[in-house]
């Protein structure tokens, strides 16, 4: 019985094990060709691991992308907080402080997640421009209520899945529905706050599209700057891929700091059982 | 301190009426216990009176007050929940001192008040826990400790005792007895669980499908239900019903539930003399049906034919289930009766201890 269970384990392992290798090898090409000479770039040549280990494309691709990464942080830090700020407090009206037509309002709310990007470009931009409000605010802005529909839903469902008689202890304990929210519900929202700004963080560092529209020469998030590093005649792929890395980086490294928050239950223990 | 008035108070939800016409006034430092089945209506006059549901018709007074528009905060009142919703983020000294903090009172004030509170509870070890940290029976206690410490002049509780096991359960009931004794406030607890307001009440209300139906002590409620319902509801086994037809007899008034006929013993028969023929349901508590070997001596017994169903040994007494007929009962016996399973069984009725309802009104007729 015992070795059937792990034979049938194996099986189980040699697809997982396979596909996961397939999924990963863009990224050992882009790891080994950013540590090639320029001499090396070949497409003959593209599996074979480099012959050195030299930073130096990483150096060049630094030089090159680090105004623009500042740029992109100075654009995601503001917008994944506000958003995730924003869909806090939607969430906990909508779920606890049902107002007349709520239950329309968060159906309206969540039809702004299936918008595509491509389908708001021209009337965006036109909207900025007449508003004044243009590069990196503008694109923060941006992200800011594109982020509203997805943040706003996960909250409210965390909050609604917290009981009611939580919320009216600290009523009949004097707290009004602000201070309900300070004192109880922003403190037990550490799990949800983690995962809206990996998200939000991921979603406005990975944007190209907005990116693009929004901003001109000077404010490039990394992702315009980096398709921009290609020339037109010859692309240096090995400082290309050193530069895809650095553009990578923060999110990965974004997610392996809070990515433990991600399943940590808070909440356990303040109810029965 | 004050007592608490429910004056022609009604709640709708939507169509639904919850509560019709309820009317309770609440002696200063009484103990009243709401008890009924689920649904009833009990828990949602509570939260009336804490102002968490608002009052469709009527009046709620607090002392004096009425408190109809009063936010909750300002009712003077605090609540233990049945799930003790206590904050999970905050140790046990800061779920209690939570109320106090809001409420501006001193540092000094607060941390007297918690750490008396949690003297009297036992909980004085676990101040720095968090909720997660505590068992069951130890968050119950975290639960009162933080309505204690406001030192509302009435408490109120919602099923507070129903998530803990049977043993805790029978401790925290004394404990909590104890703890109105020893704060000389206005209690009002609801349960269905109508062992625990037998137990803790001085007097209890017993509602059902929103209406009051008997507002009493303890005692009175067992001796002298003032309906059918009432008479089911309180006692455990409950009361033995039997379909019956008073019959007069000369001077004599007999019970005949067709299978049986029991006489009505003279000095109580009274009020039945004038209803022969009337259609009636028999009601006799199990602890007043004997094993005839057992019987206590000087009762006006009544013989009556049946056959054991099943027995069920107790230890300090057994369970018969009888049946007679198309009626089957149970009867608390004797333990040490020796009566068995398919054992055709003659069984006393202590006819000193019956009850007599209205078939149609389910009303006592006594």
């Amino acid at each position: 019985m015992r070795t059937k269970l792990r034979l049938g384990k194996y099986w189980l392992y040699i697809p997982l094990v396979l596909m996961a290798v397939f999924y990963l090898l863009p990224m050992y090409v882009m790891l080994v060709t950013g540590f090639k000479s320029f001499e090396e770039i070949d497409l003959k040549t593209m599996w074979a691991l480099p012959r050195g280990i030299a930073f130096i494309n990483y150096i060049e691709a630094w030089t090159k992308l680090s105004p623009s990464l500042l740029n992109s942080f100075m654009m995601v830090i503001p917008a994944a907080l506000i958003s995730s700020a924003l869909g806090s407090l939607n969430g906990f009206v909508l779920a606890k402080w049902k107002f007349r037509g709520a239950d329309v309002i968060f159906p309206f709310i969540l039809f702004g997640m299936f918008i595509p990007y491509q389908s708001i470009l021209i009337p965006l931009v036109q909207f900025m421009n007449a508003m004044g409000i243009t590069g990196l605010p503008g694109l923060a802005l941006a992200h800011i209520i594109y982020g509203i529909p997805i943040t706003t839903l996960t909250f409210r469902n965390y909050y609604a899945s917290l009981p009611q008689e939580l919320l009216e202890a600290a009523k009949m304990d004097g707290a009004d529905m602000l201070g309900i929210y300070r004192y109880i519900l922003l403190p037990i929202s550490l799990p949800s706050f983690v995962v809206v700004l990996i998200w939000q963080f991921t979603s406005a560092w990975n944007d190209f599209l907005f990116a693009v529209v929004l901003t001109g020469n000077e404010e490039w998030p990394i992702t315009v700057a980096l398709n921009n590093m290609a020339g037109s005649q010859i692309i240096a792929w090995n400082v290309q891929m050193a530069g895809s890395l650095l553009a990578a980086l923060p999110t990965l490294l974004v997610y392996i700091f809070l990515g433990r928050y991600f399943l940590r239950g808070l909440l356990a223990g303040s109810l029965k059982g | 301190m004050a007592s608490v008035t429910y004056k022609n108070v009604i709640k709708r939800f939507g169509e639904l009426e919850i509560i019709k016409n309820l009317n309770i006034h609440v002696e200063d430092k009484e103990f009243l216990v709401l008890v009924g089945p689920s649904g009833c209506g009990k828990t949602t006059a509570l939260r009336l009176l804490a102002g968490l549901e608002e009052i469709t018709d009527g009046e709620i007074l607090i002392g004096d007050r009425v408190v109809n528009d009063v936010a909750p905060k300002d009712r003077d009142i605090a609540m233990v929940f049945q799930s003790y919703a206590l904050y999970p983020h905050l140790s046990v000294y800061d779920n209690m001192a939570f109320g106090l903090k809001l409420r501006k009172t001193p540092k000094e004030e607060i941390k007297r008040r918690v750490n008396e509170a949690a003297e009297i509870l036992g909980i004085t070890d676990l101040l720095q826990r968090k909720p997660r940290q505590l068992s069951g029976g130890q968050r119950q206690r975290v639960a009162v400790g933080r309505a204690i410490v406001r030192e509302p002049k009435v408490f109120l509780f919602d099923e507070p005792l129903s998530n803990l096991d049977a043993k805790l359960r029978v401790q925290m009931r004394a404990e909590i007895s104890k703890l109105h004794q020893r704060l000389q406030t206005t209690f009002i607890y609801v349960t269905h669980d109508q062992t625990e307001a037998m137990t803790m009440a001085s007097r209890i209300a017993v509602i059902n499908k929103g209406i009051l139906q008997q507002l009493d002590t303890p005692q009175n409620l067992y001796d002298r239900p003032n309906n059918l319902f009432v008479a089911g509801f309180i006692g455990s086994p409950a009361m033995n019903f039997f379909s019956a037809k008073l019959a007069k007899s000369g001077d004599k008034v007999y019970v005949d539930a067709e299978d049986f006929k029991v006489q009505i013993p003279d000095a109580l028969a009274g009020p039945y003399k004038s209803m022969d023929g009337r259609k009636v349901v028999f009601g006799i508590r199990p602890e007043n049906i004997h094993d005839p070997e057992f019987a206590p001596p000087n009762i006006h017994g009544e013989r009556v034919e049946t056959k054991v169903d099943v027995t069920e040994l107790m230890g300090n007494e057994t369970f018969l289930y009888l049946v007679a007929g198309k009626n089957t009962f149970i009867a608390r016996v004797d333990p040490r009766s020796r009566r068995r399973v398919g054992d055709a069984a003659q069984v006393i009725f202590d006819m000193d201890k019956f009850h007599i309802f209205d078939a149609n009104t389910e009303e006592a007729i006594r």
